[in-house]
């Protein structure tokens, strides 16, 4: 019983590992947090689709640190953020910048959303063709004459 | 109405088509880093040498005048650098530029003994232990070589080894397209 209670402790009180290692945090509670945020949004240039706050690489190491010396000196999120999109460019960041080069990729869901939202109306306001409609004057034409012959020749 | 909807498979599809052509084409290779400091002045630094070669350290002052130069991020520990020294030895021998190495996060005295194994080709090698240049430059993994004209300006950036055919015809392709740019300006 014990055994079960301590392993099912085990599973309760498991965090997820982060990579930040206990020499790079900083005093300052708050800093540490923003360094955190910070290096949640950057790409790790070595293991791509990494951030940089879980990844065991030795350049995300290095720019983990960075990121809290320049907070500690009293970098802003933005000069920071600008500090790394200069030196790797605007890949390092998780999300994108809204400027000319991505504005087809932050558009394109709403283009495709729209464009279906556009295709629905158009098929809906479509008039439909009722199959039940009345016949045209040729039709009824040749059915008064079937009737007729029909009719006569029940006459008859 | 109908005539444009008529169209609309054949216009997606063309869409679609472009799109594939250019995510399909083998040349691309997604994983390319893009290298923001291409046609900027190389980035303010200085490295001490290390000791027991006989080179000095460099900066940017040196990579601000004379010639076209070369500069390779290398190190020790890392096994493509190995294979790519030989190329470098020909490349600095053969071609008339001058070879400038960033020792990265490497300790000097392996620096050192690695330089005395394997011959230096460099003009001047300075130590990087800290990284720090490194992230300057924008380095993401040695090796990496660099092409900066004349005046300190970084006109080529290529990642990985300098091994293999393709590695070498775009780098020499980047070499000579350097050399145009400099003729004409």
């Amino acid at each position: 019983m014990f055994k079960h209670c301590v392993l099912i402790l085990a599973f309760v009180i498991a965090l997820p590992s982060f990579a930040v290692e206990p020499d790079e945090i900083l005093d300052d509670p708050i800093l540490e947090t923003r360094a955190r945020d910070i290096s949640a949004n950057v790409r790790c240039v070595v293991c791509q689709n990494e951030p940089i706050d879980s990844s065991n690489a030795g350049v995300a190491r290095d720019l983990r640190l960075l990121i809290r010396e320049r907070l500690v000196a009293g970098d802003s999120d933005d000069q920071v953020y600008d500090f790394l999109v200069a030196r790797y460019g605007d890949y390092v960041l998780f999300k994108p910048p809204w400027r000319p080069s991505t504005y087809l990729l932050w558009l394109a869901p709403f283009l495709i959303l729209g464009g279906g939202i556009i295709g629905m109306v158009y098929a809906l306001m479509r008039k439909p063709q009722n199959p039940h409609a009345g016949l045209n004057a040729d039709e009824q034409a040749q059915l008064d004459e079937l009737i007729g012959s029909n009719n006569e020749g029940d006459a008859t | 109405m109908k005539r444009i909807l008529m169209t609309l498979p054949m216009v997606l599809v063309l869409i679609l088509g472009a799109f594939l052509y250019w995510g399909l084409n083998p040349d691309r290779n997604p994983n390319e880093i893009p290298s923001p400091l291409l046609g900027k002045s190389v980035p303010d630094f200085t490295l001490a040498g290390i000791d027991g070669v006989d080179v000095g350290g460099f900066g940017s002052a040196e990579l601000s005048s004379g010639g076209i130069k070369l500069v390779n991020v290398f190190a020790s520990w890392c096994v493509p650098c190995r294979a790519e020294h030989g190329v470098l030895i020909k490349l600095a021998a053969r071609e008339n530029v001058q070879l400038y190495g960033i020792n990265y996060k490497d300790k000097p005295t392996d620096a050192q003994q690695w330089l005395a194994e394997m011959g230096n080709p460099y003009a001047a090698v300075g130590s990087d232990f800290s990284g720090r240049v490194g992230i300057e430059w924008g380095v993401s993994g040695v090796p990496e070589t660099f092409i900066v004209s004349p005046d300190g300006v970084i006109l080529y950036h290529y990642r990985g080894p300098l091994v293999g055919d393709t590695a070498l015809r775009d780098f020499g392709e980047g070499l000579r397209r350097a050399r145009e740019q400099i003729g004409q300006s």
